[in-house]
């Protein structure tokens, strides 16, 4: 399988489209063989690499990225389907250069080894923040109806779609709450 | 992963035509099951119907004060909708006790309940499936089958149904409205899926094309006190090893009614219609929450390594009813 290498092609049968994406605030425009993932789109022909393959299977978490402002694992979105939506990668969470809180919060906790799968990390850390700001419960909340207090068992639970095989979850965690007292 | 060409229908009438007239056509929604399969080779479209933009993604409450669920609303919406947190707990509980925030994201409400199974068997195209392959045989039936059927399993498969959710939906009766080439048709979801019998790759009762669009909940008053209880082998972001879907309405001490699910367990989402029989009018105690988990599980067959289930079940039945008990008493 070559996936997301493949060309347009006039006699493919109709097997590849045109996909208007918006990535990081800026438009592109592709022909991509229909079997291309937002992460092979992303990674191969528009050369943001900062996405990581891990698994390609929705379990690791190292492709998260945000879509229309939710995060989301770009592994198992075909591309195709995601003409004119929004995409933030890990590339698009600093602004002018300046890190952001989150970022800066990972790098002074020492909250990655490798840093293969910090940009999946920071992609959903940034989302989980905006779900508690939005109320959203998670499984490890009390009441379901009640305030949402990030906690550290919420942290862990709501991150429990990003896999660190060098295990820096306690200063992952250290890093989420940091950025979410300091947002 | 084989070539597919894709189409993004205007309606749900062009999106049922399409697949009825394509045989090897799939509907595409959240896609992170379909896609997954795709990518293994255990499903091989030749045509993916993409109804992600056919404005089924609205919750609505309906005049009896049930809820109507459109087929595309997010796990992650419907998980944290008011109404569904205030008036259908269990709901709540069964969604965010499954996957992951970024799959939740995606996953849909009506994709969640024709997900296929996790059997690591049916995932292993050089593996015998009769559900991926009819008549190929059963790896698993004497295979590694800790994680399958206890309950109304055959010789040609002892998958389970993966989905939290469809065990909450078939303890609310909830009723799923179709779209099928011939009509729009109720199915209430207790009749949704199959038992596996001689042919465990015919998985529910849908007429071919059929497309679902939305799962109506109906009212169920003492369902603001439910729960949703699962047991996976690590903490989060797995799928149930068994779980117990559980509504309870005490007047004093005596069960007035009770609505019980169990999960992990069987080929369907499993309606413990026997339990609740043993609880009703009696007065409700630890004890009689374990003996109607023992009046359902006496038809469990379990594997040879699953017997484990049974007690699990078991403990769970026990544990979610006498939590509800206790709340009703607060």
């Amino acid at each position: 399988m070559q996936n997301g290498r493949a060309d347009a092609d006039s006699t493919d049968g109709g097997c590849s489209s045109p996909v208007t994406l918006t990535i990081n605030g800026t438009i592109h425009e592709v022909t991509l063989d229909n079997r291309t993932t937002l992460l092979d789109a992303l990674r191969e022909r528009l050369g943001l690499t900062g996405s990581k393959k891990g698994c390609d299977h929705g379990q690791c978490g190292s492709c998260t990225v945000l879509l229309d402002s939710r995060r989301v694992k770009s592994c198992l979105l075909l591309a195709v389907t995601l003409d004119g939506r929004d995409v933030v990668t890990v590339e698009g969470l600093a602004g002018n250069g300046d890190l952001s809180p989150l970022q800066a919060a990972f790098i002074a906790h020492d909250a990655f080894q490798c840093g293969y799968c910090t940009p999946g990390q920071l992609c959903s850390a940034r989302a989980v923040l905006d779900e508690v700001a939005a109320g959203w419960p998670s499984a490890v909340t009390g009441d379901l109806t009640g305030p949402v207090e990030l906690t550290d068992a919420e942290i862990r639970e709501r991150m429990s779609g990003n896999l660190c095989r060098c295990a820096a979850y306690p200063n992952i965690v250290t890093a989420v709450r940091e950025a979410a007292t300091s947002a | 992963m084989r070539p597919f060409r894709y189409h993004r229908p205007a309606g749900v009438a062009e999106a049922v035509a399409l697949v009825e007239a394509a045989p090897n056509a799939a509907y595409l929604a959240g896609g992170t099951n379909l896609v997954d399969l795709m990518k293994l080779g255990v499903q091989r479209p030749d045509l993916l119907v993409d109804v992600n933009r056919l404005a089924l993604d609205t919750v609505d409450p309906l005049p009896d004060g049930g809820l109507r669920i459109g087929a595309t609303v997010r796990n992650s919406d419907l998980a944290a909708h008011p109404l569904v947190r205030q008036h259908h707990p269990l709901l709540s509980r069964a969604l965010l006790a499954g996957a992951s925030g970024q799959l939740r994201n995606m996953a849909t409400t009506a994709g969640n309940l024709l997900q296929r199974t996790r059997c690591v068997y049916f995932q292993d195209t050089g593996r015998a499936c009769n559900k991926r392959e009819p008549g190929t045989g059963c790896a698993a039936r004497h295979g590694q089958n800790r994680d399958l059927a206890i309950l109304d399993w055959s010789e040609a498969c002892v998958a389970t149904h993966p989905s939290d959710l469809a065990v909450a939906l078939v303890a609310l009766d909830a009723v799923v409205e179709a779209y099928e080439p011939d009509g729009h048709r109720d199915v209430p979801l207790i009749e949704l899926h199959r038992s596996p019998g001689a042919h465990p790759e015919r998985e529910t009762t849908l007429a071919p094309g059929a497309l679902i669009t939305a799962v109506r909940v109906p009212p169920l008053p003492f369902a603001t006190r439910s729960t949703y209880l699962k047991v996976r082998d690590r903490a989060s972001f797995a799928f149930a090893v068994g779980s117990v879907a559980a509504a309870l309405d005490l007047e004093g001490d005596t069960v007035r009614d009770v609505r019980l699910a169990y999960g992990a367990v069987a080929h369907r989402p499993w309606r413990a219609y026997r339990a609740e029989g043993a609880l009703r009018g009696r007065r409700f105690t630890a004890e009689l929450a374990a003996h109607a988990a023992d009046v359902e599980l006496a038809a469990a067959r379990p594997l040879r390594h699953n017997a484990f289930k049974i007690p699990l079940i078991r403990n769970l039945t026990v544990r979610a009813l006498t939590d509800l008990a206790a709340a009703v008493g607060r």
